[in-house]
């Protein structure tokens, strides 16, 4: 086996494990810090894909924005985490459910002959954020999903404010 | 090399782990971390097949790319509007566990 | 084959990788060994780095202060570093009470992790640069979020009041000030049409800094707010947070967040002097890589004295005053500075080169007094006087005074 196929192998076994863990802890604070154990692996896999734009940007926005956003909140909401169960009465039907799509999904893919291929490396020589940021403001090509993902942005941006502002007078 | 079905399976496990999250924790952030893993399955999905792609194209392709970009925009804009929303509800109701907040069955 | 003395550290690349092949270790683990191997020596050496720039800010602020600075462990107190280290190292470690210990005790080693990897992308020399990444200053503030995320977990993990006050106050400080930070780092990107650093540095044959000060001058502010250094050191205001986040550490983790914060200081600097001081640029760095790394750290030594003198000369914001200045003046600023010059250089960039510096150096100027009008303007209208009664005053010319107003009565 290659070096590259060792750093798959362990950075998917992390990457699963840490989400297991996820699931399963108690705290909400030690499945936001699995939750990051998990996104560092992605951005791991990413760079295998050769994708190091998105491995930087997985950084960026899910550790740097997303988990701190999350991590805020479990603060903010802390007096009602520590009561109760943390599964509700669905919890093995739902273990089955997930259970039987991996099973099911891991079966199609080991059968399928497309799947097999192994990933060549796509050469040094050219530059995939060029590539996406001119498909991105090119009229041909990703200009109008482009702005309309930046207007969904400013949209959620005032959206979340607006619901999350505490307004005076108006008590529980 | 690594093979494709590697990603696929690897991307299959996250999304059965996050569904399991999202269907079985009781915890509403709980619920959200579970959406987040989901979503970067699908992101690991992605880009495995943009890969793919571009080496049987013998050229890199750009619709996968932009694909896993406009994820990562939904993931942050969702991520956003969701803890709102929960902090909301938590000044409400003081709590954030979703089977508690059962107003509507009356 | 270069010579060792033109190029030693690629010359010490080629010989183990020349060693580990002729030995039989297949190609692709030898890129691991030698990433790894080149991993820990850059670490190592940053690590100390920051032995050298403990003595010389305590040594300067000492001398701003009218101090002498330590002066008493080896000559001129050179070794006073090593006898702080060893004084840390035998220090007991304390947990506190319901402290969550898997957070409290990742904290520190993730706080310098992130200062650390900082140091993967950037360009040292022509041919020294750790990891060949094309999106490098996405990179580097990706890898700031890692800290923002180490500063949470102490602050959570050692359930005080304080410490969490403190991290949450901080992590909004850095999050608010990353916001002018990219903005303006985008200037550099813009002129190179690149994120690579060492295009970046590659592309500059004027130093950006000369293209564009008022960016530069954003960005060097943010990044002194970015780590955290006075003026801009509310994360760790004594008088109101005690020692903030890291309150609760003792002894070799303390250390760590101390480290963290030298190493940071000198980093940033560091991708200061890449972004608009022309990096390892300089004469006859193209032919002799080892002067490009001589002029690198001469000048990111500069931008760091020049922070040693912020943190001297400099009295600590209020909050509020720090979150005004970041969202009211340069995040507008840096935002209509990066359209303006996007704009400018559009059209200035056939003409030539003399003109378009010249040009650009116009353009930042007017923003700069405009921006200076619209301040001071506020100011004025801020600063209403307000009747008040007649405080006596203390002053050195009237010490001795009997009039409540003050003066030689």
């Amino acid at each position: 086996m290659s070096a590259l196929q060792w750093v798959f192998i362990i950075a998917s076994l992390i990457t699963v494990g840490a989400a297991v863990m996820m699931v399963a802890s108690h705290r909400m604070m030690h499945a936001a810090l699995w939750l990051a154990v998990a996104l560092l692996g992605v951005a791991v896999i990413f760079v295998t894909l050769e994708a190091s734009f998105f491995a930087v940007v997985q950084l960026l926005v899910y550790i740097g924005a997303i988990l701190i956003l999350i991590v805020f909140a479990i603060m903010l909401t802390q007096r009602s985490t520590e009561a109760g169960s943390r599964l509700n009465s669905l919890a093995w039907g739902a273990a089955g459910v997930a259970g039987v799509i991996w099973t099911a999904l891991t079966y199609v893919f080991i059968r399928w002959v497309v799947s097999g291929t192994p990933m060549q490396e796509l050469g040094a020589s050219f530059d995939d954020v060029v590539l996406l940021g001119k498909a991105l403001v090119d009229a041909e090509g990703f200009a109008v999903p482009f702005e309309v993902a930046s207007v969904l942005l400013l949209a959620a941006l005032i959206g979340a404010v607006y619901i999350a502002f505490e307004r005076k007078g108006e008590g529980s | 090399m690594i093979p494709l079905s590697w990603y696929l399976i690897l991307s299959a496990a996250l999304f059965s782990i996050g569904l399991f999250a999202v269907l079985a924790r009781r915890h509403a952030i709980a619920i959200l971390m579970g959406i987040e893993l989901m979503l970067n399955a699908v992101n690991v999905n992605l880009l495995a097949f943009w890969h793919y792609w571009s080496q049987v194209k013998g050229a890199p392709q750009v619709n996968g790319m932009v694909f896993a970009a406009m994820i990562f925009v939904l993931a942050a804009a969702e991520t956003a509007v969701a803890l709102a929303l929960i902090i909301s509800a938590y000044r409400r109701h003081h709590t954030v566990v979703v089977d508690e907040m059962s107003l509507l069955k009356g | 084959m270069t010579a060792f003395w033109q190029d030693p550290i690629t010359f010490l690349r080629l010989w183990l990788e020349g060693l580990l092949l002729s030995w039989g270790v297949p190609a692709s683990w030898v890129l691991v060994i030698r990433f790894a191997v080149g991993a820990l020596l850059l670490a190592t050496a940053a690590l100390l780095l920051v032995i050298l720039q403990l003595w010389l800010e305590r040594k300067l602020i000492g001398r701003i202060q009218d101090r002498l600075g330590p002066n008493r462990v080896g000559p001129w107190g050179l070794l006073q570093p090593i006898a702080d280290v060893l004084k840390i190292f035998t220090k007991e470690h304390i947990t506190p009470a319901g402290a969550d210990r898997v957070p409290f005790n990742l904290a520190p080693v993730l706080s310098v992790a992130a200062a650390l990897m900082v140091w993967a992308v950037i360009p040292f020399s022509a041919t020294v640069m750790g990891a060949d990444l094309n999106v490098g200053i996405l990179y580097l503030l990706a890898v700031g979020a890692l800290g923002e995320l180490a500063i949470i977990l102490a602050g959570w993990g050692s359930n005080n009041k304080y410490a969490l006050l403190g991290a949450l106050r901080t992590v909004a400080q850095l999050i608010s000030y990353s916001v002018p930070m990219t903005l303006s780092a985008l200037v550099p990107v813009m002129f190179s049409g690149s994120l690579h650093l060492n295009v970046i540095t590659q592309a500059q044959e004027v130093w950006f800094v000369v293209l564009a000060p008022v960016p530069a001058l954003i960005f060097l502010t943010a990044s002194v707010a970015e780590v955290g250094r006075a003026p801009f050191d509310l994360p760790e205001a004594e008088s109101e947070l005690v020692a903030g986040y890291s309150v609760e550490y003792s002894g070799l983790k303390f250390g760590f967040f101390y480290v963290a914060e030298f190493l940071k200081a000198f980093t940033v600097s560091l991708i200061f002097a890449v972004l608009f001081l022309g990096g390892w640029r300089g004469p006859g760095a193209e032919a002799y890589p080892v002067l490009g790394f001589v002029y690198l750290m001469l000048k990111s030594g500069a931008v760091y004295l020049l922070m040693i003198l912020f943190r001297g000369t400099l009295p600590r914001f209020r909050i509020d005053q720090v979150m005004d200045l970041n969202w009211k003046v340069f995040t507008p600023l840096a935002l209509i500075l990066l359209m303006v010059i996007a704009l400018a250089d559009y059209f200035l960039r056939g003409t030539f080169p003399f003109v378009r510096v010249l040009g650009l150096l116009g353009i930042n100027g007017l923003a700069y007094v405009v921006l200076d009008r619209l301040l001071s303007s506020r100011e004025r209208l801020r600063r209403r006087p307000v009747a008040q009664p007649v405080r006596p005053v203390a002053r050195p010319e009237n010490l001795i005074t009997s009039s409540d107003a003050g003066g030689q009565a």
